[in-house]
């Protein structure tokens, strides 16, 4: 395999009091894959994120972004070598519009630096962005206040302030979740481009059946641990897998 | 053949597709959108050109007050920091501009923008380590600052110690004075309005207000911001600072007097938060108020608390939030 090492995760480690959240997980992921992060709920899928991206503090481990140890940097400094990240609980900026949305990460040292000073008017860049992931169906939209926005259009909004930083890498936090089966079905295709476009991907998921589709690998995470990890194919036939969300026994269909 | 004539806003014709856009067709039109501007502009220019020579120094002082609480409401409002910093930045204005002119023999003209920076420089520096705090923690550690300051004088018997530094130079033409401080409220008041609503650092302060984590995701050193959002308010407080001690010729411990952190905070319920007019208009009631209320000696404190508490409990809207509403649903007559 010559295929360049983008993220490289070392015997991670998080408990909150006496909880193991995350518990020894080391993983590698190479650049141009989309990896699948799934686990039953608790599991320490989000504060697996949480550790890589810098917004908690790690217990122990290590994490190797481009060959360069980001263990104790600060979360900002993460984002601006280019590791973006969206967050399960939606953060946008409600009293805004949604187009204004974009305007602090095209603000960032690094939106300046990729851009080479030739950003232009950072409004007109944001309504590209936007109409790029699927605002573009209804023109008013971008002008809405994000507040108003349907969750649909928020999850879109929180994947624009990731790509507005034109990163390498975006972990993007359950993406999928609390969207109908037809946004699902609109989403995969945009995940698509993005892998074409160069960016690396995290998908931490509930909906396994779409991730599956578009994902290289596939992580599981069971009480804070790596239980297995392998591609689509492997574990959706892995006992462990099935134990680890059925509890084992019977057998189900697995969607 | 009689002509029907019917009621209509005004102002829904004029805004299309979202808040930020507007579609304008007449000069009424033109005239309802930049009516408030115009009425704020032409009452604090003609305000003291036709009132007597003691409320001009009232309103002088009521100026200081005013940038305050313009300082408190851009902190609150739109970068999500409670400060109640307001004696520390006067305390400090008025102390380096004293200094600067009672010891190096600058000239107030020189030593008030130089306490100006200086001093928001100073403040900045001081509430850096407390940046990452949140709501009221913050607040505290702001109160704080010039309680200290004021025991340290004291104790320590600096700058003059309980007796200030006497005998500045003060400004003696009274237009100058007076001028000078209501031409910067505008500039400020409008220059921050610009701010927050349409550049791009102004978007970033209220996205600190809004979403802090998001501004951490979006590759944004929060203190850095942070920092700048409080050395413009703190640049607005010591200019005012530096401006009273100019005033009254005396730079004192009264200067880091706890009333300049808390008539903000009154101003903005009294004014109506949310908006920055409204801390504006709020200080620009209470200090005449407070003077008005001067003849009942020292009732005059339960009148003043009698008003707040008035605001407080029946009209948490405050004065200009109820008056924009007013303004909003103006009708006009339209032929049909």
């Amino acid at each position: 395999m010559n295929k360049e090492l983008l993220l490289q995760v070392k015997d991670l480690c998080k408990s909150f009091g006496g909880v193991k959240a995350v518990n020894n997980v080391s993983f590698d992921l190479y650049r141009g894959d989309i990896m699948g992060i799934i686990g039953p709920n608790g599991s320490g899928k989000t504060t697996l994120n949480n550790l890589i991206t810098g917004f908690i503090k790690k217990d122990s481990g290590k994490v190797y972004f481009k060959g360069k140890d980001i263990s104790s940097w600060p979360a900002y400094k993460i984002v601006d070598a280019g590791l973006a990240r969206t967050f399960q609980l939606l953060r946008p900026y409600p009293t805004l519009p949604a187009f204004k949305n974009l305007i602090p990460p095209l603000y960032s040292p690094r939106a300046r630096r990729t851009s080479r000073g030739k950003l232009g008017d950072r409004a007109a860049v944001s309504i590209d962005i936007l109409e790029e992931v699927g605002f573009e169906r209804d023109a008013r939209v971008p002008y809405k206040l994000a507040g108003a926005l349907p969750l649909g259009y928020l999850k879109r909004l929180e994947l624009c302030r990731c790509l507005a930083l034109k990163p390498e890498l975006i972990i993007c936090d359950e993406v999928f979740s609390g969207l109908s089966m037809s946004e699902i079905a609109s989403m995969v295709p945009l995940m698509e481009r993005l892998q074409r476009e160069g960016i690396t991907l995290i998908m931490v998921e509930h909906r396994l059946r779409e991730l599956f589709k578009i994902a290289n690998r596939v992580l599981v995470l069971n009480f804070g641990e790596k239980i297995t990890e392998g591609s689509p194919q492997e574990i959706f036939n892995d006992e462990k897998v099935k134990e680890a969300y059925f509890g084992g026994g019977e057998t189900y269909v697995f969607s | 053949m009689m002509q029907e004539l019917r009621k209509e806003r005004l102002d829904r014709g004029i805004k299309v597709r979202a808040d930020s856009i507007y579609a304008i067709s007449s000069l009424k039109e033109i005239m309802f959108l930049m009516g408030p501007g115009l009425i704020l502009v032409f009452g604090l220019l003609v305000l003291p050109a036709v009132v007597s020579p003691y409320w001009q120094r009232v309103l002088c002082i009521a100026g200081v007050y005013v940038l305050l609480s313009i300082s408190f409401g851009f902190l609150a409002n739109y970068v999500g920091l409670v400060c109640l910093g307001g004696a520390l930045f006067v305390g400090v204005g008025g102390y380096l501009s004293g200094i600067l002119n009672a010891y190096f023999g600058l000239s107030p003209l020189l030593a008030i923008p130089l306490a100006t920076v200086a001093g928001a420089f100073i403040c900045t520096l001081l509430l850096l380590p407390c940046l990452p705090l949140r709501g009221v923690y913050f607040a505290i550690i702001s109160f704080v600052y010039p309680l200290l300051a004021g025991r340290l004088i004291a104790a320590t018997g600096v700058f003059g110690g309980t007796d200030g530094i006497a005998e500045l130079d003060v400004l003696t033409n009274k237009w100058v004075n007076i001028y000078l401080i209501f031409i910067l409220i505008l500039v400020v008041v409008f220059g921050i309005s610009r701010l927050v609503n349409y550049e791009d650092l102004g978007l970033v302060f209220r996205g600190v207000k809004d979403n802090e984590q998001a501004i951490t995701a979006s590759g944004l050193n929060i203190t850095f911001y942070k920092a700048q959002a409080v050395f413009i308010g703190a640049a607005l407080g010591c200019f005012g600072g530096a401006y009273l001690s100019h005033l009254y010729g005396w730079a004192g411990m009264s200067l880091f007097a706890i009333d300049f952190s808390i008539l903000p905070v009154a101003a903005t319920v009294v004014g109506g938060s949310g908006i920055l007019y409204g801390p504006l208009l709020g200080a620009f009631l209470l200090i005449p108020i407070s003077e008005a209320l001067r003849a009942f000696g020292t009732l005059r404190i339960v009148f003043y608390a009698i008003v707040l508490v008035f605001f407080v409990v029946f009209w948490t809207e405050g004065v200009l939030e109820y008056v924009r509403r007013k303004y909003e649903q103006f009708e006009h007559w339209v032929r049909v």
